[in-house]
Order: structure tokens, then sequence, then C-alpha cells
């Protein structure tokens, strides 16, 4: 079965005809092109695909499409803003909070969510917010010090 | 090689030059290419362990609507492997399937639904065999061999003794013999495998885009595998998630796209799920090592004995060099006059084993940093005291005939002696803390290649144009450790100009010279190398030109910031625009290669094997690991880690951080958390909830010291950051725990299940002792 969802992404409209069993990952992927969210497992073990559902970080990979008609999606494409980075990709860029990248994406919508409810983060909350997302290169220090100077940057 | 350092561009801090696409999201990775003209593979794995295929036959698959092209084992007769003188895999098993997950036949099919549905109408008949999962049983006598022609299912013993053994254990005061068993792990790097494979029917061409860390090696299997000529193939890397050495080898998934898209005459994507990635496997093999150590009453170190016995998995892949570097490792680290060494690498019906992080020498290193900790304990020493009795002084050749050049681990130890405040920390603990340290070191890469063909080890050309842009072109494969961003450094560097005047291109076999590939730590060193007397050279034809127009020496004109000036002359100067205008006028576009090659010194000894170990510098590293052990449910938890690593000297200091913290980190998972298990060699680890590395929440603090020996042979002095740390995090662990609950453990990783057993024979141990003490 398939139906419309009309929905926002990244500020902009879209209305698409999309199977009941689509997983918003393969929408944005595959129908969108946005291939900034990653598939990096078979399903809600490792927080590369995070995307902002609303303005809370979900994974989209165990998220279905079909769920987010009327919904306000962020990715990590829609960060950039006058073709300019966003404080934390900024941040994840000028510390090193990104080695070979393929879980930055996910890392950045998840501390995204976290530093629009908690905008000055202690390192506890910061760790349980990511706690969800892997990430293989870095042993999380200079993600956690990403963050943290964003989070100095913002106020 | 050592270059004056004249800018800032070497030595300072630096994001990675490709850093925003990475933020932005407008990174590309195999799996982000263009597919709508493409065909969707999958692969059919067998579903036993060990067997003989008695039928395969795929009629019905072939006849399904939307199937484009199935490939079996008919269609590559041809082995594929790292070593040459050891492949034994094909890219499709042929006659046998030897691990459960292993492939049989690959389906391409007009979407993923309708290769998946033909998956299943595929008939595989097996006569199944008796299997072996671990090394002891596929040793067993009567074992049914895996391989016919590898007796005892031993793919390679190693046996090594330099230095008398006899001797220096009796000189020894104290003699110590203890077993180790580690678990294998996997690299688990993020990006499941990809490989984008497109055909070009007319011209008989092949281009693959694909997740590997040696282009090179896909490059030379895919010409030996599909019996095509290396002209016609072009093998591209885009961003790559990730490797630990998971993409060092050429894995059977590429093979087995470039066959499906010949077949098809087509465009194939494969896209490798979660499960699949883990059980194409060659990580760390599951290790037992037995070590006898010698020691003096001072702690020296008087003679070692080693015996390693790896299970390599159901193919030979890189196990001649895992086993061989075990055994190599054992030296380069400290002053040893005496050491035996036996390795066994042994088949068995699980995954193969190959390269990860650390290749070869992490579990025997953390046999011994362990044993060292408990015979200084013995000694009534301090482990650092025990280490420092034991230092090697460069510049000196090791018994096994290694060359060492440069040798940082005596400030290594003091650095980071003093950083954790050890000695004061470790008498103030409360009960349940512990410290515990260890030292480590790794290659700078192998000086001695894998394929000997007689060219240079490693080559950057670099190009100037009108626009007056720098483009460097190379082959080493940036898989995040920053590479790309080294080359772009050390080629400002040399010319003196901005940073954001180099661009660099990589990985394109039809674009960029060949390179070795990144595994072994080589990058740094060799392809730095070569950046920089690529750029010396470029430099010099600019100063020719410059001497020209200023009527100057060319020995008296330099170029910092971007501008040319005669020394001693402060009227005479040019900018870079204007000077490369000249050059170019003289000739147009400059074009200049850079190359580098390890000296026959440094390639090893003359004896068998002595080309593994060989390296043209050690990293060295130290570090001290604070634990919290709770004894109620045997969770451990890190509460901080100081280390500090040799690398010679840190080219880009942010990116030489970003290693070592990355590196302990990943020793920290190997300690604590990660192993594969199998049942009937059914991998029940195969997910990354099942195979758990460690998440932020139990991540701790890591202070980093980088600590700069000055290399007399790497580029600005430069060695390896990425790998030596690795191995030192499981001993220090270890020896923490040890410090905080009087508890030596044996096996790894210790996890709470683990201890708690420990801890329960532990309490069983003690009270017995008091019941008979109370009896006597």
């Amino acid at each position: 079965m398939k139906q419309i969802i009309a929905l926002r992404i990244n500020g902009a409209v879209c209305e698409d005809a999309v199977s009941d069993s689509l997983l918003l990952i393969d929408y944005l992927r595959e129908v969108r092109h946005l291939t900034g969210a990653k598939m990096g497992c078979d399903g809600g073990e490792c927080g590369a695909c995070t995307v902002l559902v609303d303005g809370h970080p979900r994974p989209a990979c165990i998220t279905l499409a079909a769920s987010c008609n009327g919904r306000e999606i962020e990715t990590i494409e829609g960060q950039v803003s006058n073709g300019r980075l966003s404080a934390l990709q900024r941040a994840f860029h000028e510390n090193l909070g990104t080695q070979c990248g393929y879980c930055t994406p996910g890392m950045i919508m998840a501390a995204e969510g976290l530093l629009r409810r908690s905008p000055t983060p202690s390192d506890r909350e910061i760790r349980t917010a990511l706690g969800g997302n892997l990430c293989r290169c870095t042993g999380y220090v200079k993600i956690i010090k990403s963050i943290r100077a964003a989070a100095g940057a913002q106020l | 090689m050592t270059a004056p350092l004249k800018s800032r561009a070497a030595g300072h801090p630096a994001p990675l030059i490709d850093g925003i696409e990475k933020v932005t999201g407008k990174a590309l990775y195999t799996a982000d290419l263009e597919t709508s003209d493409a065909l969707a593979g999958r692969i059919l794995r067998s579903p036993v362990s060990h067997g003989e295929i008695v039928s395969l036959d795929v009629s019905k698959a072939l006849a399904l609507d939307g199937v484009r092209a199935i490939v079996t084992a008919d269609d590559c007769p041809h082995t594929y492997g790292v070593i040459p003188v050891a492949m034994n895999e094909y890219p499709l098993a042929r006659g046998k399937v030897r691990y459960r997950g292993e492939p049989v036949a690959a389906i391409a099919a007009i979407d993923a639904h309708t290769a998946e549905q033909a998956l299943e109408l595929i008939e595989l008949d097996i006569r199944e065999l008796p299997a072996y999962y671990t090394a002891n049983d596929a040793r067993a006598k009567d074992a049914v061999l895996l391989h016919d022609d590898k007796p005892g299912n031993l793919d390679r013993e190693v046996h090594h003794e330099f230095g008398d053994i006899a001797d220096g254990f009796a000189a020894a005061d104290l003699v110590s013999t203890e077993q180790f068993e580690c678990a294998e792990v996997n690299h688990a790097q993020m990006e499941p495998h990809a490989t984008l494979a497109d055909f070009d029917a007319e011209r008989k061409q092949l281009t693959m885009h694909t997740v590997s860390q040696v282009p090179y090696y896909v490059h030379l299997m895919l010409a030996r595998c599909l019996e095509m000529d290396t002209c016609d193939i072009r093998v591209i890397k885009p961003f790559v998630g990730g490797g630990f050495g998971a993409r060092t080898e050429t894995l059977n998934f590429e093979l087995i796209t470039g066959l499906l898209a010949r077949a098809a005459n087509g465009k194939v994507m494969m896209r490798l799920t979660r499960e699949e990635t883990l059980i194409t496997h060659r990580g760390r093999p599951d290790t037992q090592v037995e070590l006898k150590i010698g020691m003096s009453q001072e702690g020296r170190i008087t003679a070692v004995d080693c015996r390693v016995t790896q299970r390599g998995g159901a193919y030979a892949g890189y196990g001649l060099v895992t086993i061989l570097y075990a055994g190599a490792l054992l030296h380069g680290l400290y002053d040893i006059p005496a050491v035996k060494y036996d390795g066994y690498r042994v088949y068995a019906n699980l995954p193969p084993c190959g390269a990860m992080r650390g290749h070869g020498t992490v579990d025997v290193r953390h046999a011994f940093e362990c044993m060292l900790d408990r015979m200084a304990r013995q000694l009534e020493l301090d482990p650092f005291a025990v280490r420092s009795a034991n230092l090697l002084e460069a510049p000196t050749r090791t018994p096994n005939d290694l060359m060492v050049n440069s040798y940082g681990l005596p400030e290594c130890l003091s650095t980071v002696e003093m950083a954790s405040g050890w000695h004061e920390r470790k008498s103030g603990l409360p009960p349940g803390r512990g410290l515990g340290m260890a030292c480590s070191h790794y290659v700078s890469g192998a000086a001695k290649p894998v394929h000997w063909t007689g060219e240079p080890h490693a080559v950057v050309s670099m190009k100037l144009d009108f626009d007056g842009s720098i483009t460097a072109f190379t082959g080493a494969s940036d898989i995040g450790q920053g590479s790309t961003t080294m080359v772009a450094l050390a080629a400002a560097e040399i010319l003196g100009v901005d940073l954001a005047r180099i661009r660099v291109i990589t990985n394109d076999s039809a674009i960029t010279p060949k390179d070795n590939g990144s595994y072994s730590s080589r990058v740094t060193f060799m392809v730095g190398n070569a950046a920089i007397e690529a750029a010396t050279r470029l430099r010099e034809i600019l100063i020719a030109a410059a001497a020209k127009k200023l009527e100057a020496d060319p020995q008296d004109i330099t170029c910092t910031m971007e501008t040319f000036s005669v020394h001693g002359s402060e009227q005479s100067m040019m900018s870079f625009a204007d000077v490369a205008a000249a050059a170019l006028a003289e000739d147009g576009t400059i074009s200049v290669k850079g190359t580098f090659t390890c000296p026959p010194q440094a390639q090893g000894g003359k004896h068998r094997g002595g080309a593994v170990g060989s390296t043209m510098g050690f990293s060295y590293a130290v570090q001290v690991v604070e634990v919290a052990v709770d004894v109620e449910t045997g969770l451990i938890s890190v509460e901080k880690v100081w280390a500090a690593l040799d690398c010679g000297f840190a080219i880009n200091p942010l990116a030489v951080q970003g290693q070592i913290e990355g590196s302990v980190w990943m020793g920290m998972g190997q300690a604590l958390c990660e192993e594969t298990r199998y049942m009937d060699g059914l991998p029940v680890h195969a997910s990354l909830l099942e195979y758990r590395v460690p998440t932020i929440v139990e991540s701790p603090d890591i202070e980093v010291y980088i600590v700069e020996s000055n290399d007399p042979l790497g580029p600005f002095g430069a060695k390896e950051a990425g790998e030596g740390a690795l191995s030192g995090f499981p001993p220090a662990l270890v020896n923490a725990v040890a410090d905080a609950i009087g508890l030596d453990l044996n096996t790894l990783p210790v996890t709470p299940d683990r201890l708690m057993d420990a801890l329960v024979a532990q309490r069983r141990k003690q009270r017995r002792a008091a019941s008979l003490k109370e009896a006597s």
C-alpha cells in the first residue's frame, strides 16, 4: 500500500507517495537523495542515521517514512545556513570531532537535538544524549570537546 | 630526509582538509554513490561450517524475472589473497565450504527485493564434514583437513631463536611462566562494506568504487580473478568510513561484484549488511600466549621464550604475516639479549582473520606487560623502574636485526609517570581503585613491501599550473587518519605557501600514482617523504625562476609566507604568483614527482621471515590507566588514561592526538568488552548490539602527550602515530585491576562475568587457605 505524505525536510515542503513499509532512511537517501544520514548497522544499533523529527533526534533506520506525515525533518544537509557551517559543524571540524566521518552526520544531529533542549550541557548530559551514537575512530574525546566548544560558541 | 622548517604548516594543529565535507554530509562514501542505473547485488552464503558442495543449481533463480546475472565458482577458477605464496581462497567457494557464511553464489537483479527472492531459488546441496572451532580441536590427530595440502590444519609454523636462551635463563634470579588467552576481535569500522562495479561491455573495461585501504591490491586481484588486463581496470576509493585493517586485503565481495558486473554487462551496487560485514571478518585472531621470562634481581630481562597459537579461521589471508609479527615484535621495545619464539597459525571453520590495528603484536604485548608487572611485584620493584631497567640505546639494531634510529620510550615513561602523579596517586587510592601501566610500540610501515617489484615504496606527483594552484596526487588511502591533510601540510611546509593553495587528489588509478596502501602505519613515513621530495623538486624549479628574475644565486633564495626573497637583500623579493608565472613561462605546466624507498639496511635480517617487523622506525608509547572495580557486579570502569606516544615529530599534532586517543580507546574495547562469539560456527555476535564496542557513556577522558624523538630518516623527523598506543591498554588495564583488587587475570576481554568467575574462585581459594590454616 502506498500513501501520500506531506512533510518539511530542512524547511522545504515535500510530497511523495511512499509505501507503508518504507523506512525514513531509505526515503531520505533514495527518494530525496539526501545521503548525509548513513546506514551503519542492521537497525537501531549505531545512530549513524540520526535525524531530527520535530526537533528530536531519531534513528531514521527504524522510523517509518509514513509516520513522518505532517512532521518537520532536519538532516545534516540542512545545518549549513547561507553557505556557512553551524556552530556544531564548525566545532566538529576544528576540533577533529570527525575522523573517518561516517558517524559524524548522526553525531552532529544528536548533539544538535541536545543543545536545543540544553544549551550548556554537562559532560554527563552529553554522554547520555549521545549514548546511542557509536564512533570507532575518536574514542569520543574530541567529540565531547567539539560539543563543549559549540555550546560555548552559542553563549 | 629531514628538511628545515621554515613556515607554519608542519608541526601546527590543522583541521582535516576534507573535514568540511564530513561535517556537512557532502562526503560521498561508496554506498552514497549514484545507483539509479545500477543493479542490486546479493550473496548466497554457506549455511554450514564445513562441507563438500555436492550440487549447486541456479537455473530456477536465473529464470526469475528481473534477474540479470548469477555467478558461482564456475565463473572464477582463481584464488586470491594478499601474500603471493599463500593464496588459497576463492571469491566464491569452489568444491568445499569452510565456514558458515562463506559466499557460494551471487545474484545481480533489477532491485534488491528481486535479488533476495532469487537467492531463495538457488538449490545448494552440501555434504557436511566435521567442523572445528578451536585451534586445539583443529589440531587433533584425527581431525579432517580443511585444506588437503595443510597437514594438521596448520597454516604456518615459525621458529626463531636469537641470542643464547639457556644462558639467559641460567643468569636469571627469577623465571616466570604464564599462559594468556585473548579473544578474537573485529575492527567494527562504522561503514559497512560496499562496492560499486561498472562494466563497460563495449570497451570491455571495469570501473570499481570500493571501500578499500589498498585499492592497488583490489586492482591486482580483479585482474587475476577476472582474467583482465590491469590497464582495462580502474579502481577508485571514495570517502571510506574507517578500516583499522579490515580493508587491507582485497575482500570477496569486491571480486564478486566485479564478476557480477561483467556477467550482467552493466553496473552493480553491492551493499553488505552489518551482519555480512562482520562475517567477512579479517580481525585479530583468538590467541593463546605461553610466555616465559627470566629476570635479574635488578629487573633486567635476561631471556624470553614465547609460544603463540593463533586460530586463523578458514583461509590463509594475512596469517603468515600475523604469526611472524607476533614474534618479531617481541623485539624493538626493550633491550633483550635472548629471545626464542614458536608460532603456530591454525585453520578453523570460522571466518578468516587478517590484519587489525596493532597487527600481530597486541596479544603478545599484553602477556608481556602483564608479566613484567607481576615479576616486578615479586622482586619488589616499581612497574616504571622495571621498564626503565631494560631500555635500548638508539641508534641500534635488535638481535633479530631490526633497525632502531630513534627511541623516545624513556621520555614517554618520565612524561606519563609525572603527568599521572603515579607514586602519590598509587598510594592514595581508595579500595576498589587501582592504577596500572604498560609500554608498547609499533612499526612505521613494513620496510619490505608485500610485492617485491623493485619499485619505490611510495610515489607522489605534484602539478603547478596557470591558476597558481598546486595539486598533489597520491594513491595513499585516507580512511579517516588524515593522510590527505598530511600530504598537503608537507607540501606547504617545503614550498613555503599557504595550505589553501594545495589541493590533494587521491585514490583513482586513472589519475594518481600507485601506492602500496594504508596499512602497517606506513603512510606518514613513506608517502610523507615522497611528498617532501616532490615539493622540494617543485621548489627548486620555482627558485631557479626567481633567481633568474632577481638576478641572484638560487642558493640565496628562500620562500616563506608565499614570498621569495634573496638572503641579505631586503629589497629583492617576488610574490609566489609572479614567480609561478615566470616559471610557467619557461616551460608551461610544471609536473614533478617525488619517491621514497626504504634503504636495504631497514629491510630486515637474512633469517626466514626477517622481512616482517623490519621498519624505518618504531613509535613508542606508555600509558597509565586508572580503574574502579565493583566487586559486587564485576563491572570495571576506566576513570582516566594518561598516554604518551613518541611519533618522532607531529606533522599534524591535532591528527596525532586523535590517533592516540582512538587507538588507546580501541585497546580499551578489546580489554573490556569486545569479542566475537560463535555457536557451531554461527556468528552470534554479528550485530553492533552483540559485538559490544564501548559507547560514549563508558569512555574515559584520555590525556595525551606527544613525544618527539626526531627520527633521522622520518619526514621532518616523523614516525607512525596511529597504532603504537593500542597494545599498551589491555595490559595497563589488567595491571590496574590487580592493583585495585589483588587479582591477576589472564584472559581477555575482562567482562563482568569473567571477572565475577575469577573473584568467586579467588574467594574460594582464600576460604580454603583459611580453613586449612585453622585445621593445622
